[in-house]
């Protein structure tokens, strides 16, 4: 046992880490740091040994340890995970790789600027909106579990813009809605209790929206929540375009 | 003076996205070559469009069923077409959902009942025009 710890604590690991530093530098650079290899790390671990023992400068967010949170997505070799759930054990003896989310802005380091998501998540009003508002006198508003189980799924969203990184859509459209926002607006449409369909679908319906998308399929492979939002864009594909036959088939009737 | 009205902005960092970005990732491969094999399904639909004309002239019909560039199309559209349509039909289950109460239908049912509407629909059109 104490054997065996020994050398696993001589072991290490190399990290290529993506470095930024605004006003200093004017292009990033790869920055390599040794660290101990424990087979119980995750990639997260890694960074904050470097950022308490050998470099105190890195910059990178994180906050749960255990994939809630959404904060700590990060490119690792190349594909976006949520580093406080990739092990390191599943990279060694090679280096990892390790830059900021893909097609975001980086304001530092590994910090990304993530205000295109948040106005998009506004866009699209990601908040319940009762049909009708009643007083709380009149209690609850009562969902059977068959009407919880429609959205059940792509309500398992933490934001944690993996999906994002992994569309190559959005890469090159930014004004693209894109993955996690449509399947959050549809999260809210199949809710027995919404009633703000029509008011998310400008933002949903649109080129911008659903019809940018060409179902890569890759944002549904990264998601850590499995909520499948590839899923739920052809789904609210197949509704639009249901929508848009009965207003020429039955242009008298509303809806 | 609010300290609050000072916004402090810094030089943000904004990478290219490379030109051989669809190289990057086997999803993205798999991708565009399920993009590109469209070409192939589009082109075997013009080739039997073309042969729909020609119905009525044996001899025309034959000599374009025949000439060996044709057949060279066919033989390379197959696999295309193939391609195109198994991963079409493997795709079906996450725009199709079907919930059975609180169960949505599985995956395996959608996609199979697919492949034998495919399977059934091929015989029939086999045996009309064949027999």
């Amino acid at each position: 046992m104490a054997a065996s710890e020994s050398a696993q604590s001589a072991a290490t690991i190399t990290l290529e880490v993506f470095r930024y530093r605004p006003g200093q530098d004017d292009e990033p650079t790869f920055q390599r740091y040794d660290v101990p290899y424990q087979e119980d790390w995750v990639v997260l671990d890694a960074l904050n040994h470097v950022k308490d023992h050998i470099d105190g400068t890195l910059t990178y967010r994180w906050s749960c340890r255990m994939g809630v949170c959404g904060s700590c997505g990060m490119m690792v070799n190349g594909d976006p995970k949520l580093t406080c759930a990739a092990f390191l054990r599943d990279y060694y003896p090679d280096a990892i790789r390790i830059e900021p989310l893909n097609y975001f802005p980086v304001i530092r380091d590994l910090v990304i600027n993530m205000d295109d998501f948040l106005d998009k998540m506004s866009e699209v009003k990601t908040w319940l909106i009762p049909k009708e508002e009643k007083p709380v006198s009149e209690g609850e508003y009562l969902q059977t579990p068959a009407e919880l189980a429609h959205y059940k799924q792509f309500s398992m969203c933490i934001n944690c813009m993996l999906c994002y990184a992994a569309c190559p859509v959005y890469g090159q459209h930014p004004n693209f809605i894109g993955p996690a926002a449509i399947a959050l607006a549809q999260r809210y449409n199949l809710d027995s209790r919404d009633g703000a369909a029509d008011d998310r679908a400008d933002a949903i319906f649109s080129h911008e929206g659903i019809w940018e998308c060409t179902f890569v399929g890759d944002c549904t492979r990264v998601c850590p929540k499995k909520v499948d939002p590839a899923g739920a864009i052809q789904q609210a594909k197949v509704e639009a375009t249901k929508d848009w036959f009965r207003s020429v088939l039955v242009p008298w009737g509303n809806k | 003076m609010s300290v609050d009205a000072i916004e402090t902005k810094s030089k943000e960092y904004i990478r290219p996205m490379p030109a051989n970005w669809w190289m990057t990732k086997k999803t993205y491969v798999s991708f565009i070559v399920r993009e590109l094999t469209c070409i192939f399904v589009g082109g075997y639909a013009l080739f039997l469009l073309v042969l729909a004309a020609r119905l009525e002239e044996p001899e025309a019909f034959a000599a374009w069923l025949n000439s060996p560039l044709l057949i060279i199309l066919q033989i390379v559209a197959l696999p295309m077409v193939l391609y195109h349509s198994i991963t079409w039909i493997n795709l079906t289950p996450k725009v199709m959902v079907v919930w059975r109460g609180e169960e949505r239908v599985s995956p395996l049912v959608i996609a199979g009942a697919n492949y034998v509407a495919w399977a059934i629909l091929s015989i029939a059109i086999f045996y009309l025009v064949c027999i």
